[in-house]
């Protein structure tokens, strides 16, 4: 079931033209989604209900920055750091932007050798990744730290409006939350790679399910996804 | 010519699927308990919701008691009265109606109606349930806390839900909030489960325009959940960080007991637009379910075929869609620009368009058909009138004009009871006699059943109508005693009598039939395999109740939609959905 079969590719008799036709393809036989697994149609659409969740912490920042009657404090200031004497704005966001995104990188390269079924680059890639996104965790550490160390709390802050800080712990809170997660998947699937489980088609632990390197991409999936979230929070949160 | 014998199987589509490998239960754990079979899961969310939606029950009549009879009841004071139409309301929206129409339900029907032999991810599956019992458990907690369950009425608006005034302070409205969260994460996984499920394992032959309405009303309300639970999990960590971090999200500047707060500069409308932003789709996330289930009733009962098919599928979608541009008109009382009133207005007025596409597909369908008037067709007509009745009040309260001044006024409580309380109800309880012999293999009895259905449907109509008019003279929702007040005559007080006399009559009624549910399991009459013959698939299973897989050795195949019922010139008054057709049909053809 994981693994997916070719659709008949022979012709299909009565096909409809039209806002009738789509309809008819949509609703066609067994599948809305030909050749899409089970697995990998889940993971599209929690993403798609993840997007909702990203969208509605998005928009409240929004609404409180743009109804705040104090000053907002100035991200680019807030976020400079001071560099061998200079003082340069947003550069810790600028380097965990290109760690994050380099990451994407890795993993869409593990996808590729997971189908070539390169069990060792496959596995040494995700781990790449996993070390990635960890480092981007560890720098998103240090800036929570060095914010808290300058007096930014959820409740207050020393530079203007209080939701600032709220919004600024709770939207990245929440990512890197996601990214957490898909780091000890990263490492767990990584392993099952690296000890041949999908070469094998060893069944999982929890769910007796046959192994497959299409989990390779699935974790792909949600990895680009929270990649492309941060894009979202660096442009609308650091940016602006 | 010559009359070469059709195989239709063989003219079938082929599987696009390999069978799926089943999670085989090896120990009565792991079968009944930490079950991955989806048929359990359903059995387990259903008695779960039901057992949290008594307590709910028993929360209405205790209300009912104070409002009846104000002042008779000393254990009853202004803050209990408070706490228990928050939970109330909370429990049979979230707990009870949606964790039983897409959790139960959902998972009975859904694998069984499309083909399949379990959901797609049994163990994230059982995750949900195991999830979705810790959120009824956290919920059910707040009754043993210090200070109780919250008191901020299960729309929580912020400030009042966070401030000292309201009960549950402390701790209520900090585990209902968690609660909340669990509830979605829980749902999510089962969500999507029935999602794919429906889009992508579906047997041989059936397409989604050959499904039972059932599992279109089902899909299109799990569809629609997973887009609006984000809104109310996104407010739900907000207010808990207002509540615990002293974020200030949704809590303007506030001087409290003589002391200013250190709240300020949040907006509590941002709030009411998360909460409605998932509010007013969960309306028809529980009544989406109910517009299936009692098509397929009708359709059964009626022994016609279903007027207007796709019409009637793509009402769902659309009444699905358009109820995610409507929800401000939940908050017109807490101002807007004009022209937002009127776009909210116009967007609610438009619903009603979809809505009575189907009210008319229903009427039609029963239009002379051979109607027999079995305990769930009794519901469904029930259902129909009351949906019809709740909805007309919903056109004086989706304009801005009208809704002014009818606004937090027992008006409403009245609307929402009829449309979106009596009416799924009504539904839930045809679809349990329905589907109880196929999950039981016996009847539920007839007498006790039609018993229960008059009590109930006339009961809720002597309730909610004086109710209605209670409204229009101005008594206010949510006041635990209305006192003497100038503006309201004196009769109304016994107006509230009676109703709270009816509201314990009908309760009544629902123990007669948990004592059916009971009596039946074990003394019922046994009703085969398909005691109504219909046509759908999950009354042609080679076991009833359905075994582990559902189908035994081969997958059916479909032939046809679900809705042959009085073909002319067929043997039997029904032909079921996975009986070949005579001679080879065009594929792609209509339905």
């Amino acid at each position: 079931m994981a693994e997916t079969v070719l659709t008949n590719p022979g012709e299909s008799p009565a096909q409809t033209a039209g806002l009738r036709g789509i309809a008819d393809d949509w609703s066609s036989d067994q599948r809305a989604f030909k050749n899409v697994s089970w697995g990998k149609a889940m993971m599209w659409i929690f993403l798609l209900s993840d997007t909702f969740i990203f969208s509605c912490f998005l928009l409240s920042y929004m609404t409180a920055r743009m109804s705040t009657t104090v000053p907002w404090p100035n991200p680019s200031e807030v976020f400079a750091l001071e560099i061998a004497g200079h003082h340069i704005p947003l550069i810790l966001i600028a380097i965990m932007t290109f760690v994050l995104i380099s990451s994407s990188g890795t993993m869409a390269m593990a996808v590729n050798f997971g189908y070539r079924r390169d069990r060792v680059k496959t596995a040494v890639l995700m781990l790449v990744t996993a070390a990635l996104g960890a480092t981007f965790v560890g720098m998103q550490a240090f800036e929570w730290t060095k914010l808290i160390m300058e007096g930014v709390r959820p409740w207050e802050n020393p530079w203007g409006a209080a939701q600032f800080g709220s919004s600024f712990f709770m939207i990245t809170g929440f990512h890197g939350t996601h990214v957490t997660f898909g780091v000890i998947f990263l490492i767990a699937i990584a392993r099952k790679v690296w000890r041949g489980d999908f070469d094998v088609e060893r069944r999982g632990f929890f769910t007796s399910r046959k192994g497959h390197y299409e989990i390779v991409e699935i974790m792909g999936l949600y990895w680009h996804f929270v990649d492309l979230v941060w894009v979202f929070i660096f442009a609308f949160f650091y940016l602006w | 010519m010559v009359d070469v014998p059709y195989d239709a199987r063989a003219d079938a589509p082929p599987a696009e699927v390999p069978e799926v490998e089943l999670y085989h239960p090896r120990s009565w754990w792991t079968q009944y308990v930490f079950s991955q079979d989806a048929k359990v899961i359903a059995i387990q969310y259903s008695l779960t919701a039901s057992a949290i939606g008594l307590v709910a029950l028993v929360l209405s009549w205790l209300m009912r008691l104070q409002l009846g009879f104000p002042g008779t009841f000393s254990f009853i004071d202004a803050s209990q009265y408070l706490q228990f139409i928050t939970m109330h309301g909370m429990i049979m929206v979230i707990y009870l109606l949606t964790a039983l129409f897409l959790g139960g339900f959902g998972n009975y029907l859904i694998p069984l109606m499309v083909g399949a032999r379990d959901m797609v991810f049994p163990y994230v599956n059982m995750l949900s349930y195991w999830i979705y019992l810790l959120a009824v458990l956290v919920l059910a907690s707040t009754f043993f806390v210090p200070g109780g369950p919250t008191g901020a009425g299960w729309t929580l608006y912020p400030p009042q839900a966070v401030l000292s005034g309201t009960p549950g302070q402390d701790w209520g409205i900090v585990l209902m909030l968690v609660s909340l969260i669990l509830f979605i994460i829980g749902f999510t996984m089962g969500g999507l489960n029935y999602v794919v499920t429906v889009l992508q394992a579906r047997t041989r032959g059936m397409t989604l325009m050959r499904m039972p309405l059932t599992v279109w009303g089902i899909f299109t309300a799990t569809v629609m959940a997973l887009l609006a639970f984000p809104a109310l999990f996104v407010a739900s960590v907000m207010m808990l960080f207002d509540r615990l971090l002293g974020t200030s999200f949704f809590m303007p500047a506030l001087v409290e007991m003589g002391q200013q707060m250190k709240y300020g500069g949040g907006s509590p409308i941002l709030f009411q637009h998360l909460f409605w932003f998932f509010g007013h789709p969960e309306v028809y996330i529980v009544a989406l379910p109910a517009f299936g289930i009692v098509s397929d009733l009708i359709s059964t009962h009626a022994r016609k075929n279903i007027f207007g098919y796709r019409m009637m599928v793509w009402a769902i979608v659309g009444i699905g869609a358009l109820s995610f541009v409507v929800w401000a008109h939940h908050m017109y009382v807490s101002g807007m620009h004009p022209k937002f009133g009127f776009f909210f207005a116009t967007t609610t007025l438009i619903i009603a368009i979809p809505t009575a596409i189907k009210v008319y597909n229903w009427v039609l369908t029963l239009w002379r058909g051979d109607i027999h008037l079995t305990v769930p067709m009794l519901f469904a007509l029930g259902f129909i009138i009351t949906f019809v009745n709740g909805g007309l009040t919903g056109l004086f309260l989706g304009n801005v004009v009208v809704d002014v001044p009818l606004s937090d006024t027992m008006f409403v409580v009245a609307h929402f009871h009829m449309v979106m309380g009596v009416a799924p109800i009504m539904v839930v309880l045809g679809a349990i006699y329905h589907w109880y012999p196929k999950v039981t293999g016996r009847m539920l009895d007839d007498w006790m059943g039609k018993f229960h259905f008059w009590v109930t449907f006339l009961g809720a109509y002597l309730i909610f109508f004086p109710m209605h008019y209670i409204g229009l003279l101005g008594v206010p929702r949510r006041y635990h005693d209305i006192g003497d007040t100038s503006f309201i005559p004196a009769s109304t007080h016994t107006l509230n009598a009676f109703i709270t006399v009816m509201a314990l009559i009908v309760g009544f009624a629902q123990m007669v039939f948990l004592f059916n549910l009971v009596w039946s399991l074990f003394k019922g009459r046994p009703s085969g395999g398909n005691p109504w013959r219909a046509t759908t698939l999950e009354w042609q299973t080679p076991e009833t109740p359905p075994g582990h897989g559902n189908w035994g050795k081969e997958l059916p195949v479909v032939y046809r939609w679900a809705y042959d019922y009085s073909v002319p010139g067929a043997a039997e008054d029904f032909i079921p959905q996975n009986q070949p057709r005579a001679t080879p049909a065009l594929q792609g053809a209509a339905p």
